[in-house]
């Protein structure tokens, strides 16, 4: 089984529990303006790589990943693009005794959610912005499917962990912040919400592409809003960590 | 020495063994230690005594930044261990007392090691030597610098002036000799001038050859040095005869050993050795018997680590590019297992690193943590603990050195394992294997300056390089550079030992130790990724009008260290191999046994500006990655495939050490305090148990970095760790500083 990588990180720290097999998938439907992967947007680029090399790497370093609760993170991209392959991956990763995760935008074909979920041990939901049309000019597309899909995983109690990029001046808004917060707390599969500070690192890759960066001028939201917004959120009942 | 041990003895309360009928340090402190294998909850922060005392350090400090870096020097004295009269930096604060010279930070003039190095450093500082010492090191003493350059032949020097092999102690100090100090409070002075004098009856060949007199000399050294350690305790008004009696009196009078060390020799190394678990002996006996609280015990340790951050020794601009920052590596071994299986960790352990709160973050001394599987849990977090907030910590491999050298070793510089008292090194810097591939291509002539360097054989004149063609003849390379290599280095060391031996450091030896002469190695992942490239793709070099290769064009993709990928990493070990097994072959001085380090401390930046553009698309100048690092940019696959490929290099090839420097920010450690831990030491746990010998640990951010360039004033106490070792990075050069930060973000998506 052959998939469209676009890199691997063997010591992801930040996405799932301990310590993580981080593989990129490539291709991406949604066009966020603060990607810090651009280059993961096009479904043709990346490198095409056997599931088996990827499982053979990922053993090497095995022993790293089962001594801190950790495993392997499908992050991207989009990695439900490519169900079948997720699939093999995350299979092969329960069978030797790790952790799944699936970093994902939500953005997913319920019917092929299906192929994967059950090998899935954990969703790392990427919500941007509750808000319909804010979603569709900041990502391209609208948060329908999202929705649906975050309710699916609710529905077979899949635990997630959701996490919301601050943008200062785009997703902090009173509105914003109290349209997530009902959102979440409608749920009761969350495990954890996690706060990130929008970050620049991606706009050397957006520069590297020939593309202008959608988001120039905006600046990494302080330590303060930060910890404004974070109490925000816990008043209306619901526990953050800042990322 | 029985009576040591009756009551009110110095001994009293400790078990007997053959420590107390013979030297035996390592069987006295099996006999008496505690493991500890608790949390840190008992330590104790620094008492008002302590701050004020460390606040004068820090005004001290300030004052050194502000005169260039040198506080001053005694331009008239030739510092020998009695030549000054005692120094402090208050009397009435100091629990552990003695300078270098009669003022702190004040640095000493040692021209036995080379009067040329005095001259030129005291210039660089805007100072004179006295005449009197230019006369007497010009006229009638010879050094060991003159020495060296006496016997040299000219191809050692064209070798030494392109760079081919650089940093080797022929103008100084050789260091990387770790005197047994804790012999002095174990055994008091007296003791060990007996037993030394029984080691001198012993010499009585029947045919005097020039080993036994050498030897007998040697000794009779060592025995002058011993009456005159006593003599420079009892200026400060000790008398360290007989054993230490008490805690206070077992670290003053180590202390006194280090110090008697420091003062004669300004070796490039000088490390403390493995004194903590020795010394907690002391504390628990006094504690037991009420003479001692733990805020006390402290106390005594900060104060002890104040004296050993404030070692200076005097130095040529050119020694800060090889190893930046005024470095002394006051190494000490902390932590490890006994071979009974018992920890070797003990509350004093904790003490020593807890100095790291107490006084702040701090380059000296080298704290290094001898890592095992099985060191007890809560000790672990603890270190890894402090690495997140002081990055001062380095980590080797005690599951791989334990077998090899036992559980009473000690690092000598920064990586260099030697069991204590019965083992020396004769150090020797480093080859500069870049440069070896780049002679292959071009016929032995060096692509900088153009010199016939390496032998005269025909260059390389295919249009792309051919790897089995480049690979047999980078064999030949190699093989003449370590017989010159070697042979330089038996030239440098055999006039050491003449001219400037290390008097005190060797008295607390036994007699017969067993000696390694240490090679290293610079450039291994540009090699690997230049041989690489060659095997992989297609490598055309650009030649000038002499011919040489200067430039290289290279088609297609190719494997480079520091992605896990055997087809690369696999060169690297070759390398290795093969040049230890070349070493093997050679006459060493002394019957040294040759070992292999592949370290570089800071000096990669200075091998990468003397050596041309290479194959693996390295530009003319750039700085070698540091250690046996993969060069920074090149490892795209995270920080476990980039030490799955280093720990493949073998130790057993390479027993002086293999560097790594880890570098990561705080953020991409994990979020949570607890989860930055629990990964660091996941991280620890999974390297060595995958035979990796050596981890800096570099927990810092880049801004912080950046922001330090510019406001040196405002992080006096920065430190980060290089190659080996660790540095005040406000005292590094601006090339070294951006090489560093370069490093530190890993490009990670």
């Amino acid at each position: 089984m052959k998939g469209r990588v676009h890199s691997i990180e063997t010591y992801g720290t930040v996405d799932g529990p301990g310590v993580r097999f981080v593989v990129f998938f490539q291709g991406c439907p949604l066009q966020c303006k603060y990607c810090h992967n651009r280059d993961t947007w096009d479904v043709f680029g990346g490198e095409l790589v056997k599931s088996r090399d990827i499982i053979n790497h990922f053993k090497k370093y095995l022993s790293f990943y089962l001594n801190s609760g950790g495993g392997l993170t499908a992050s991207g991209g989009e990695p439900t693009l490519q169900p079948e392959f997720l699939r093999t991956l995350f299979a092969e990763t329960k069978r030797l005794g790790a952790n799944t995760a699936l970093d994902t935008t939500g953005h997913v074909d319920i019917a092929n959610a299906e192929i994967f979920l059950d090998v899935t041990d954990l969703v790392l939901l990427d919500i941007k912005i509750m808000d319909r049309e804010k979603h569709k000019d900041l990502t391209g597309v609208s948060n329908e499917r999202i929705i649906n899909f975050s309710k699916y995983l609710e529905k077979i109690g899949k635990p997630i962990w959701i996490r919301h990029v601050v943008i200062p001046g785009i997703t902090d808004s009173q509105d914003d912040i109290y349209g997530m917060a009902n959102f979440i707390k409608e749920m009761d599969n969350v495990e954890k919400v996690e706060l990130l500070p929008y970050n620049k690192f991606g706009v050397e890759k957006w520069k590297a592409l020939g593309s202008e960066y959608p988001l120039e001028g905006i600046k990494p939201p302080s330590r303060e809003l930060l910890k404004d917004i974070a109490g925000d959120y816990q008043s209306l009942g619901i526990e953050i960590t800042i990322g | 020495m029985d009576s040591f041990l009756k009551e009110k003895g110095p001994w009293e309360g400790f078990k007997p063994g053959s420590w107390s009928s013979r030297v035996d340090v390592r069987d006295f402190i099996q006999k008496n230690y505690r493991p500890y294998e608790e949390n840190p909850d008992f330590l104790h922060g620094p008492t008002e005594v302590t701050e004020k005392l460390w606040d004068k350090v820090l005004e001290l400090y300030k004052e050194e930044r502000k005169r260039g870096g040198c506080y001053d020097i005694d331009t008239d004295t030739i510092s020998t261990i009695t030549s000054h009269p005692p120094g402090y930096i208050d009397k009435s604060l100091e629990k552990i007392v003695g300078l270098q010279t009669d003022i702190p930070l004040k640095r000493a003039v040692m021209p036995f090691g080379g009067i040329r190095m005095v001259r030129k450093s005291c210039e660089a500082n805007g100072y004179k030597a006295s005449d009197k010492i230019e006369e007497i090191f010009t006229q009638y003493r010879k050094t060991h610098n003159d020495a060296v350059f006496d016997v040299y032949t000219p191809e050692m020097r064209r070798a030494r002036h392109a760079g081919i092999i650089t940093g080797l102690p022929d103008a100084y100090g050789r260091g990387r000799i770790i005197g047994d100090y804790r012999r002095v409070p174990l055994y008091g002075v007296d003791q060990l001038i007996t037993a030394k004098e029984e080691e001198l009856y012993h010499t009585e060949y029947e045919v005097m050859f020039e080993d036994g007199m050498r030897l007998r000399e040697e000794l009779k050294e060592q025995l002058k040095a011993l009456k005159e350690l006593k003599e420079m305790a009892s200026s400060y008004g000790f008398d360290i005869s007989l054993p230490a009696a008490n805690a206070q009196e077992a670290v003053q009078w180590l202390y006194f050993g280090y110090l008697a060390a420091i003062k004669e020799q300004n070796g490039a190394a000088m490390s403390l050795g493995r004194v903590s678990t020795f010394l907690d002996i002391y504390f628990e006996r006094d504690i037991k018997k009420g003479l001692l609280k733990e805020k006390e015990a402290q106390e005594l340790m900060d104060h002890l680590i104040i004296k050993l951050r404030i070692v200076r020794f005097l130095r040529t601009p050119e020694y800060n590019e090889l190893f930046g920052g005024d470095p002394v590596w006051v190494t000490e071994a902390l932590g490890g297992m006994g071979i009974d299986g018992r920890t070797l960790v003990t509350k004093t352990t904790y003490r020593f690193l807890r100095t790291l709160s107490n006084l702040g973050p701090a380059p000296e001394p080298n704290m290094t943590v001898l890592w095992s599987q099985r060191l007890p849990e809560p000790f672990k977090e603890f270190c890894a603990g402090l690495s997140i907030e002081t990055s001062s910590i380095q980590y080797e491999n005690d599951d791989l050195m334990r077998p090899r050298w036992g559980d009473d070793y000690a690092i000598a510089c920064c990586v260099s394992a030697m069991k204590i008292g019965e083992q020396m090194q004769y150090f020797g810097a480093r080859s500069n294997l870049a440069k070896a591939l780049l002679y292959t291509i071009n016929g032995g002539k060096d692509e900088i300056n153009g010199d016939q360097v390496g032998p005269e054989f025909a260059p390389i004149t295919s249009e792309y390089l051919d790897f089995d063609e480049v690979m047999g003849r980078f064999d030949t390379t190699l093989e003449w550079l370590a017989r010159l290599y070697v042979n330089t280095m038996n030239v440098i060391h055999y006039m050491h030992d003449k001219y400037y031996y290390e008097r005190i450091q060797l008295a607390l030896h036994d007699r017969d130790v067993l000696r390694t002469m240490a090679f290293g190695i610079a450039g291994l992942s540009v090699v690997a990724d230049s041989l690489s490239a060659i095997k992989y793709a297609k490598v055309k070099p650009i030649r000038n009008e002499q011919g040489l290769a200067v430039d290289f064009e290279t088609e297609g993709d190719f494997p480079v260290m520091g992605n896990n990928d055997d087809r690369v990493d696999s060169i690297a070990v070759d390398l290795v191999l093969r040049f230890m097994h070349k070493l093997k072959k050679q006459y060493i001085y002394r019957d040294a046994v040759p070992t292999l380090s592949i370290l570089t401390i800071t000096s990669n930046v200075v091998y990468g500006k003397v050596t041309g553009n290479t194959p693996d698309g390295r530009k003319k100048g750039e700085p070698f990655a540091p250690g046996a690092n993969p060069m920074h940019g090149r490892d795209r696959r995270g920080a476990l495939a980039s030490l799955g490929s280093i720990a493949k290099l073998p130790y057993d090839y390479s027993k002086d050490g293999i560097s790594y420097t880890f570098s990561i920010t705080p953020a991409s450690l994990g979020k949570s305090r607890e989860e930055k831990i629990k990964n660091l030491t996941v991280l620890l746990d999974g390297y060595f148990e995958k035979e990796g010998h050596h981890i800096n640990a570099n927990i810092l951010d880049k801004d912080l970095l950046l922001e330090a360039m510019d406001h040196p004033e405002k992080y006096p106490q920065l430190t980060i760790r290089v190659s080996g070792y660790a540095v005040n990075f406000i005292r590094l050069s601006r090339e070294q500083q951006e090489e560093v930060i370069k490093r530190t973000l890993n490009g990670t998506i």
